[in-house]
């Protein structure tokens, strides 16, 4: 037998060890991208979430103008992060409609007042039920939509301050 | 005293940030009435990965949103939807990434190969045995 055939099982176990090794130390991406990106907004209708905020339906994502779609919960702590810049996108005079995830009226009502609210409409999804026809996964999650409803892009995790400037390029660009 | 202690502590415990404040979707944890439709249901669950607890199936999950989706699968079947349908309409939205039957693609087909790759080389090896043992007798 060749020598050198020896060495393989030890050679094989190296390979192992160092495929498991890497697997426990590279950080695993969990991030799943949504297929519905650059298809049109898949129809539904929910209830309004809060008194003061009329309810939301995919048509009232068609009108012409490009939109963002926010999916948040009070019970998120990124939502809260990424409160500051969602109030600068409306300043900057994006028209901004959210689907509440799972979540009850008064604490949305405490959540916004808190944080702030740069929302025109807001449905409330308690069976994430939208958020499963969206391809989404996870709150807090932002989708561009273009004039005719189609979704353009998907921001997943929460919109730090470097990502104004890119969402409203793309939004532009979905003029 | 203190084994007072402890039952008191455990029975005023209450979950510091519970990840939703809502009950679970109808059916997440309700079987449906047609036992045939529920094992339908149930067979598909296992198959179905969890968005958010990536290494379990729907059917193993606590998270809110599986329960979610086993509630939606429940609901589809009832509504008579076909186990591949409710899959099919799940992998257009999360890609094959979301099954744990994953199709033949480009991607995925040097796992289906690998087997059949295996068993060659064991044969192979195998014979290889056979023949020596044949030699020396």
């Amino acid at each position: 037998m060749n020598r050198w055939l020896l060495w393989l099982p030890l050679g094989l176990f190296g390979l192992f060890f160092v495929a498991v090794a890497a697997g426990l130390m590279i950080p695993k991406d969990n991030v799943i991208e949504s297929k519905m990106v650059g298809k049109p907004m898949p129809a539904f209708s929910l209830p309004a979430a809060i008194e003061q905020r009329p309810a939301l339906s995919s048509t009232d994502l068609v009108d012409g103008k490009p939109k963002l779609l926010n999916i948040f919960a009070s019970w998120c702590l990124p939502c809260i992060a990424e409160a500051p810049q969602l109030l600068e996108l409306e300043k900057a005079g994006v028209e901004i409609h959210a689907i509440a995830s799972r979540d009850r009226p008064e604490d949305i009502a405490n959540f916004l007042n808190r944080w702030g609210n740069p929302y025109s409409r807001i449905g409330s999804d308690a069976t994430s039920s939208v958020q499963l026809e969206l391809g989404s996964s996870g709150v807090p999650e932002t989708f561009v939509i273009d004039g005719k409803g189609i979704i353009v892009h998907q921001h997943i995790g929460d919109i730090r301050k470097e990502n104004v400037p890119e969402l409203l390029a793309i939004l532009r660009e979905a003029q | 005293m203190r084994y007072i202690l402890v039952f008191v502590a455990s029975v005023l415990a209450v979950p510091v940030a519970a990840q939703t404040g809502l009950p679970p979707a109808p059916y997440a944890d309700q079987q449906l009435a047609d036992p045939a439709k529920e094992a339908a249901a149930r067979d598909l669950m296992e198959e179905l990965r969890c968005l958010k607890c990536q290494s379990q199936s729907i059917a193993d999950s606590n998270a809110p949103m599986a329960g979610d989706m086993r509630s939606q699968v429940r609901q589809r079947i009832a509504a008579g939807e076909t186990p591949e349908q409710i899959r099919n309409w799940l992998v257009e939205r999360y890609g094959s990434w979301v099954t744990y039957d994953p199709p033949v693609t480009p991607m995925t087909w040097p796992l289906w190969i690998a087997p059949i790759f295996l068993l060659i080389g064991a044969l192979w090896l195998a014979r290889g045995r056979f023949r020596r043992k044949k030699d020396d007798s």
